[in-house]
Formats: C-alpha cells, sequence, structure tokens
C-alpha cells in the first residue's frame, strides 16, 4: 500500500513537471530509475519499445508499464493515476480562466525558457537510451579498453535507420516491427 | 456546440482515440481531427490548434492535456475527468496484458535478441524526434544558452529536471523583464 502511495506520487510529479508529451517524461524516469532501483534503465528502454508498438499515448503506456514493474497491475493503476491527475486539476483550471491569459509577455517569455529546457531533457533522455543501445559501458568499465566500449555493428545499423527514417515516412512500429524481425537473424 | 454530449459519450469517444493513438501526443492530432472535426463536428478545426499547443507547454502528457481540456469544453469538469479517464482506459488494460505477457518470456534468448535490435531502432526514432522538438524549443541565442546550461547542470549536478524546467522558466522571465528595462 505504501509503494502505491510512492508509485503514485513520484509519477503524480512527473504529471506535475514533465511538459511536452512522452518524451519528456523519460529524464524523469530515468532519475526514478537511479533512484530507487524500480527497474533497470535496459527496462526502459524496452518499455519505450513497447509503448511504441501498443495503442495508446506513450506517456501514459510508459507509466502503466513502470508502475506494472514495480508493484504489478495495481502499481501501473497508481501510476497512471497519478501521472493524469496534475494535468486533470491544471487543464480544468486553464480552461476556465484561458482567456485572460493568452497574451500575457510573462507566461509566454517563461514558456520560451520551458521549451528550451525540455531540448535539454530530452537529450539528455536520448544519451541515456545511447548508452545501452550502441556502446558496452559494463565491459569497458571492466577491461577499461576503449576498443571494447563501442559496439560497431549497432552503430551502423542505427545511423542507417536514422538515415531511412528520414527518408521514408511511415509508421514508426514498421522500422520496430523489421528490426525485431532483424534481431531473430543478427545477433546485436 | 450546444448540443448535449453524454459523459458516457465523451468517455467512449477519447477511448476510441486512445486506441487509435500509437506513439507520443504528436500522433493523437490527425486521430482527433478525424473523431471529433469530421465525423462529430465537436470543435473547430481553430480551437483544435489552441488546444494542441496549450497542451504541449503546461505540464503532463499532452494527450491527457488535450483531452482534459476538451472534455471541459463540452461537460466542463466532469467532461475533463470522463475524457481523460476514456483516453488512458485502453493503455492501461493492453500495457497490462503485455507486461504480463513479457514477465513470463523476458529471460528467453529470442526476447532478449528481439529487445537488442528494437532497443537500436527505439534510439534512432527518438533522435529523430529530437528536430522538431529543436526548431521549435531552440530559437536564438538566449534559448541556445538555456539548452546548454541545462545540460551541463545536469551532467555535473545531476540536479532534478524539474528543478530545470523552473529555473529555465524564471531565466527567461528575468530575461525578458531586463529586455524591457533596457532604453531602445
Amino acid at each position: 500500500m505504501i509503494l502505491h502511495l510512492i508509485l503514485y506520487w513520484e509519477f503524480f510529479k512527473i504529471g506535475l513537471f514533465a511538459a511536452g508529451g512522452g518524451l519528456a517524461t523519460l529524464p524523469f524516469l530515468y532519475q526514478l530509475s537511479f533512484k530507487t532501483g524500480w527497474f533497470t534503465t535496459a527496462q526502459i528502454a524496452d518499455m519505450i519499445a513497447v509503448s511504441e508498438i501498443t495503442p495508446g499515448p506513450l506517456g501514459i503506456n510508459m507509466a502503466t508499464f513502470s508502475g506494472f514493474n514495480t508493484a504489478g497491475i495495481s502499481g501501473g493503476l497508481s501510476a497512471t493515476l497519478g501521472i493524469i491527475t496534475p494535468s486533470l486539476i491544471i487543464m480544468v483550471i486553464i480552461a476556465g480562466i484561458m482567456h485572460k491569459f493568452t497574451g500575457n509577455k510573462y507566461v509566454k517569455a517563461a514558456f520560451t525558457g520551458l521549451r528550451a529546457a525540455v531540448c535539454a531533457l530530452i537529450t539528455i533522455a536520448v544519451w541515456e537510451i545511447l548508452k545501452i543501445a550502441l556502446f558496452n559501458f559494463p565491459l569497458y568499465t571492466k577491461t577499461s579498453d576503449i576498443s571494447d566500449l563501442p559496439l560497431v555493428k549497432n552503430i551502423i545499423f542505427f545511423i542507417l535507420l536514422v538515415l531511412l527514417l528520414r527518408k521514408i515516412k511511415v509508421h514508426p512500429a514498421v522500422f520496430i516491427f523489421f528490426s525485431a524481425v532483424l534481431g531473430l537473424f543478427v545477433k546485436f | 456546440m450546444k448540443e448535449k454530449i453524454s459523459i458516457l459519450d465523451l468517455f467512449l469517444t477519447f477511448a476510441k482515440i486512445g486506441v487509435m493513438t500509437f506513439g507520443g501526443g504528436y500522433a493523437m492530432l490527425p486521430i482527433i481531427e478525424r473523431e471529433l472535426i469530421d465525423k462529430r463536428k465537436w470543435i473547430s478545426r481553430q480551437d483544435l490548434m489552441d488546444y494542441f499547443a496549450l497542451s504541449q507547454v503546461t505540464p503532463g502528457v499532452i494527450a491527457v492535456n488535450t483531452a482534459s481540456l476538451l472534455g471541459y469544453q463540452k461537460r466542463k469538469t466532469f467532461g475533463a475527468l470522463a475524457a481523460t479517464l476514456g483516453v488512458i482506459t485502453p493503455s492501461i488494460i493492453i500495457i497490462t496484458l503485455i507486461a504480463l505477457f513479457l514477465k513470463q518470456y523476458m529471460d528467453a534468448e529470442l526476447t532478449a535478441r528481439l529487445f537488442a535490435a528494437i532497443r537500436i531502432c527505439v534510439a534512432a526514432l527518438i533522435v529523430n524526434a529530437l528536430i522538431p522538438f529543436f526548431k521549435k524549443g531552440i530559437v536564438n541565442l538566449f534559448t541556445f544558452i538555456i539548452f546548454l546550461c541545462c545540460l551541463v547542470i545536469y551532467f555535473f549536478f545531476k540536479i532534478s529536471p524539474a528543478v530545470l524546467i523552473v529555473l529555465s522558466a524564471l531565466a527567461a522571465i528575468i530575461h525578458n523583464l531586463l529586455l524591457e528595462r533596457r532604453p531602445r
């Protein structure tokens, strides 16, 4: 029960501070992972994958999944309800007074700073996922041999994917599906 | 606009939107256009753009923010609640089922191989998704400096992302005040 309350509260905070959609929740999830050990950073990467290929908003899927990994079905529910509560309260208040503030210059200025910070936060999240997807930090720490660090095959595949994504506009799930198929034949 | 939309109708409509949305809040936009503007004529395109913009810069998951705002327009607070619960219900059910399934098979060699490949793909997808964020977020020297400061502060001091967001918003307000003070 206590764990569920903590889960609710942690995800309440994520809902309160993560502005800009599902990706923006990532840095908070990494922080939660470091702080509590409820799930590993590798698990976060897997949760992103599953959340991308299943229906539903990314942020909500991530919350349900992280909650589930921490405390089972009811944990998923606690985390999800936690992440939506601040949104609901804030949006109901804003919807009530929206017309008064749309032109306020300080509100506009605050948003400029906020958007820049969001860019930084997502960059950090990207770095955390690249660290496990393209590099072998555990092996490098053991051997201290720099040639053990990069996973060359993974990096080549990654660069190919980035280039393809810019050329071909199909649903992300298509890319994930074909990557999974490739994973059957190639060991990354 | 004036016709009464039932709470249940709001819930079911947003549950449908939840089922059809894959990925981040941005993926929701075309679905809402089809369901709420073209099919049901609940809102205008201009309304949707305004709500969506507001949902992006306010805290929280974009999809939930948009659902709350739209629900509120129709049935006030209970409408917001119904729309939000609607949009999250499919996620909770589907993800729980998948998580239960994964938990049983996660240790299998095959799943590990699949996810090693999928992880690389997810990294590429996120890097790709970064570009529109940067276009909107880093628009001048000032925002670029805020961006760099956040990165440096995070990597050296491991400060909570929430603190970074509040500090950045404050910095921007102060910057705005200083610009006003300066004689033109």
